[in-house]
């Protein structure tokens, strides 16, 4: 199990490479890129921030859920923080499994509660000249349903 | 006992700062440290249950924090 939190370009063959293994009969592999709008607006870039220590924690933790769930699933998940520009990767998970299923649904689950719990933030710069903090639950405008946010253990 | 509170993203940007002090009494709880930072300057600013974070981890407001505990204040996330 690779995690990592980066600042540096992301290499997704390395990815690959390190979940890679003869027993394995699919490898699913997911990128999150910088895209050019949001919720109506031109976007030219994107900062991304992390609280360090407890996103790579956080996402240790999910991918260890991940593992348990789909079978022994072998992962390798990095996200990128810095100065990202339009079409760069900002997160990439890669999973390999003996069988499709098992690769294809680890890959969905950890980016949807990387999403959720990992305590990463993202600020937009838009075309305009203007920067602002990205908050994916106040986007009803989009029609997403508000994302609730990580419930604590217990 | 003084305790450090982290902020990152759009609350570091409120307070203009990256950590803030706050006083608490011994064995206060998450709840009691979200009131204290709410009567800062821009306290008000924050939404009404904001996340917690004791030692790098989600906590409940029921959580009691402890002298040297790594205690953050973790905006909307945002990751992906």
């Amino acid at each position: 199990m690779h995690i990592a939190i980066v600042s540096h370009p992301i290499e997704p063959a390395a990815l690959i490479a390190a979940v890679a293994s003869d027993a394995h009969g699919a490898t699913s592999l997911f990128l999150g890129t910088v895209r050019d709008v949001n919720d109506g607006r031109a976007v030219s870039g994107m900062d991304y921030t992390a609280y360090d220590a407890m996103a790579s924690r956080e996402l240790e933790k999910i991918a260890r859920e991940a593992v348990e769930r789909f079978d022994g699933v072998a992962l390798a998940v990095e996200h990128r923080i810095g100065s990202l520009a339009l079409g760069d990767v900002s997160v990439a998970i890669a999973a390999a499994h003996a069988h499709r299923a098992h690769a294809l649904d680890a890959t969905r689950f950890v980016i949807e509660q990387l999403k959720k719990r990992v305590p990463i933030w993202k600020r937009e710069h838009y075309a305009d000249g203007t920067l602002e903090w990205v908050d994916p639950a106040a986007k009803v405008s989009e029609g997403l349903t508000a994302m609730s946010p990580p419930q604590p253990p217990r | 006992m003084e305790v450090r509170v982290l902020l990152f993203a759009s609350y570091a940007d409120a307070f203009g700062s990256p950590d803030l002090a706050v006083t608490l009494r011994e064995g206060a709880t998450v709840r009691e440290l979200l009131a204290k930072v709410k009567e800062l300057a821009v306290g008000h600013s924050l939404p009404p249950a904001p996340l917690i974070a004791l030692n790098q981890e989600y906590a409940a407001p029921g959580d009691v924090v402890r002298a040297g505990d790594e205690v953050a204040l973790i905006p909307p996330v945002a990751g992906g």
